[in-house]
């Protein structure tokens, strides 16, 4: 149940949701550059063995 | 066993493979468990009302934006001394995530300023100190794309890391340094008398660690991203030589 945050209330959501939202961007985006760069690894790693 | 052997990358990788899955459930696991409980389950300051709920969000950013410069300026100072790569790729990989912690830092103290101050921004030392330590973050980040020599970006921003460190012990001792700001002293203390009450507290505990075991997590993470794009280059580079 959401609590009474009275008249601060838009101020709190607003904190609260700026933070978690930059805080899904960073876990998100170091995500999927290791990803990305462990993929292109990987692949570089086959040519040089096949090359 | 030497913590210097950790600094051999295979080593380095190995370990942390093992650790990284079970920071990253502890530290989701604090984070819900911290915010619900101060977001949720804790009353309102008679003083501050519910904005009282920021300091789960603003403190332990804050404390995480000074941390992580503290670890970038250990990590340099080991890479100048002993010239281990992983420790100047280890401070790369702290610095967006300690410019993130920056932001939060600065986001919510603002959007908390605005109804106990009045203002969303004074030229207070804390919050001054706090703004050039975001723009070290900048400089330092930008620093590292900008040198396409490894080494040598790891000596320029190694160096710049030492600069920045005095803002960064600042930005955590200007409010005792100038007694004129609008920033209020430590919310944390060990004398009883100065610290938040325990309703306030205990929550804050939790999201503390909650945010210290995702730095932990996230570093460790892009550490492993960045030895692998170092391998990534020297496999291109060699590549392209032969």
């Amino acid at each position: 149940m959401m609590p009474d945050l009275g008249k601060y209330a838009l101020y709190v959501l607003t904190a609260y949701g700026a933070s978690v939202g930059l805080l899904a961007v960073l876990v998100a985006m170091s995500w999927v550059r290791s990803a990305r760069v462990k993929r292109l690894l990987a692949e570089a790693e086959r040519e040089a063995k096949i090359g | 066993m030497s913590l210097w052997e950790y600094a051999n990358p295979a080593r380095f990788m190995a370990l942390s493979a093992r650790v990284l899955p079970v920071l990253a459930v502890l530290s989701g696991l604090c984070l819900v468990v911290g915010l619900i409980w101060g977001f949720f389950f804790t009353p309102d300051d008679f003083r501050q009302g519910s904005t009282v709920k920021i300091i789960y969000l603003h403190v332990p950013s804050a404390m995480m934006a000074i941390n992580a410069w503290a670890m970038m300026l250990v990590a340099s100072l080991i890479w100048l001394i002993r010239r281990h790569h992983v420790s100047a790729l280890a401070a790369r990989a702290a610095a967006p995530v300690g410019v993130v912690m920056t932001l939060i830092a600065l986001a919510t103290g603002a959007i908390w300023g605005q109804p106990m101050w009045g203002t969303w921004w004074a030229w207070d030392p804390r919050l001054t100190s706090f703004l050039i330590l975001f723009l070290f973050y900048l400089g330092y980040i930008a620093l590292w794309e900008a040198i396409e020599d490894p080494d040598t970006a790891a000596d320029l921003t190694s160096v710049l890391c030492l600069v920045g460190s005095v803002f960064a012990i600042l930005s955590r001792y200007a409010v005792n340094f100038w007694n004129q700001g609008l920033h209020q002293g430590a919310s944390l203390s060990l004398d009883k008398e100065e610290n938040v009450a325990d309703v306030f507290w205990f929550p804050l505990l939790v999201c503390i660690a909650g945010f210290v075991l995702l730095f932990v997590a996230l570093v460790l993470m892009r550490t492993r991203t960045e030895i692998r794009a170092r391998r990534l280059h020297a496999l291109r580079m060699r590549a392209r030589m032969g």
